[in-house]
């Protein structure tokens, strides 16, 4: 955070270089304010993409999880294998395997969004049914027993005493892997999603500025991470005094 | 005591953790009612015991019931519903307040709804004296306040049978009492409680037959006068010796 004054005393410094021509996304004029209209209008999709593919990435990662912590071998190694098997596909390999490779097999069209949603959340959830796991087997097992011996079942257990318990020790991890799908989401634009990087992409081919148009783009996905930092750790921050008063 | 079915009847049961046994033939039988004290060696299987009651242990070989019905995989909901527990680590639920940790068995356990549970929460913490302390979280209180609410918290479920697991262990001397004063009111009502326990004190007061453990086998079982006096086994009296003189 002390660093962003300093970078962006850097970047007005360097502007008044003969090399620099920020006037391509200088909102002044009409031709940089239209580019840098143009750019934004990524940044919707981008937080579609990146929010659905978490929500999905979360549940999913739950229900392989769930099985990870069975004393039953054979579920046990179903989770396993899932976790290995999808952890080992690159996200840029998935994503094409996901928007070329699907349709043919199944016979359904996807379109870029839900192409790019799926391979994200796929391969995220992997690294959430870890996440969880950890969690999950950080509550003592007395908490188990406490919950049983007042009647509750396997899955209000889990709901309503467990679960609870469990989020609240791996919401740095969970706010990691938010960040995470957020700067992995630049990567749906190979297959033509009009997100952000995407956009940058375009009007670098038509402007022929790259350094100011890229640097523009690192910028958007700074704040953009840095609001969603601040929430994850607004939350961490409430939902700790509920426990510690 | 009169003579009627056994409440809870173990029968020839047995458990090994791997090659070691941690329950050895145990036969006994406690009627409606009975305050039973278990003591005896750490290591001895007195938790394990109790802990098999409510299913939170399996065992090997050997039949226990709970008011009649096998305790086993199928049965198990409708014996916990039955049969409370207090453990030596409270085992609250940090992440919900007092009145909270009370209310989730009635609510989510037995179906009950918010309004109803809530009075029965607030009944049960007035009668272990704390009824000030409803919204404050687990870790807000002390030692003695946090066991005296699962105290509660187990019997907001209206059972017919308490467990208690060492439940004076972990906390500081001072606190002791509060505890056990608890439970011996707790026992005047008329409660069938199994008790384990290293307060001798407690158990000369408040039981009706002291179970002596050792190696997983019962040694001996007698009442309290008779087996703080004149224990028969070398066992016991070599236990006693160690814990009375200490």
């Amino acid at each position: 955070m002390r660093l962003l004054p300093l970078f962006s005393a850097f970047l007005v410094l360097s502007g008044c270089s003969a090399n620099w021509g920020w006037y391509v996304v200088n909102p002044a004029t009409p031709q940089g304010y239209n580019n840098l209209r143009f750019m934004l209008s990524g940044l919707v999709y981008t937080v579609q993409l990146s929010a659905t593919a978490i929500v999905i990435s979360i549940v999913v990662g739950l229900l392989v999880a769930l099985p990870g912590l069975s004393p039953n071998k054979w579920l046990r190694g179903l989770s396993r294998s899932y976790v290995e098997l999808v952890r080992s596909v690159p996200i840029l390999v998935l994503i094409l395997w996901v928007y070329y490779g699907l349709p043919p097999v199944t016979g359904i069209t996807i379109g870029v969004f839900w192409a790019g949603v799926i391979a994200l959340a796929l391969s995220d959830s992997a690294f959430q049914a870890e996440i969880f796991r950890a969690g999950i087997q950080s509550i003592a097992r007395g908490q188990y027993e406490a919950a049983y011996s007042v009647s509750l079942g396997y899955v209000d257990t889990m709901r309503y005493v467990i679960l609870p318990q469990a989020i609240r020790r791996i919401l740095p991890a969970l706010g990691n892997q938010l960040v995470y799908m957020l700067k992995m989401s630049s990567l749906v634009s190979v297959i033509g999603m009009q997100e952000l990087t995407r956009k940058a992409n375009e009007l670098v081919v038509s402007e022929y500025r790259p350094l100011e148009i890229y640097t523009v783009l690192v910028l958007e996905y700074l704040v953009l991470i840095l609001i969603v930092s601040a929430g994850v750790r607004w939350l961490e921050r409430r939902l700790q005094v509920d426990e510690r008063g | 005591m009169t003579e009627t079915a056994p409440i809870i009847q173990f029968q020839q049961v047995s458990k090994h953790f791997d090659a070691f046994q941690v329950l050895k033939n145990i036969n006994l039988s406690v009627q409606k009612g009975e305050r039973i004290v278990i003591c005896g060696p750490s290591g001895s299987g007195k938790s394990t015991l109790i802990r098999c009651i409510n299913g939170l242990e399996t065992y090997g070989s050997g039949d226990i019931f709970v008011n009649g019905t096998r305790v086993e995989a199928a049965g198990l909901a409708q014996v916990r519903g039955r049969v409370g527990m207090v453990f030596q680590q409270f085992n609250l639920f940090p992440h919900l307040t007092v009145i909270e940790n009370l209310m989730l068995g009635p609510m989510r356990g037995k179906g009950m709804g918010a309004a109803a549970a809530r009075k029965i929460a607030e009944a049960y913490l007035a009668r272990v004296r704390i009824p000030e302390q409803a919204d404050k979280y687990p870790r807000q209180l002390s030692g003695g306040q946090q066991q005296r609410v699962a105290i509660a918290r187990s019997l907001c479920m209206d059972p017919e049978i308490m467990l208690f697991d060492e439940p004076t262990s972990a906390l500081d001397p001072e606190m002791i009492s509060e505890v056990l004063d608890v439970m011996a009111e707790l026992a005047e009502t008329g409660m069938t409680m199994l008790v384990v326990t290293h307060e001798m004190g407690f158990a000369r007061r408040v039981a009706d037959r002291m179970v002596f453990m050792d190696f997983g086998e019962i040694v001996e079982v007698a009442p309290p006068e008779q087996f703080f006096t004149a224990p028969k086994s070398l066992r016991a009296q070599d236990f006693l010796q160690k814990i009375l003189n200490h």
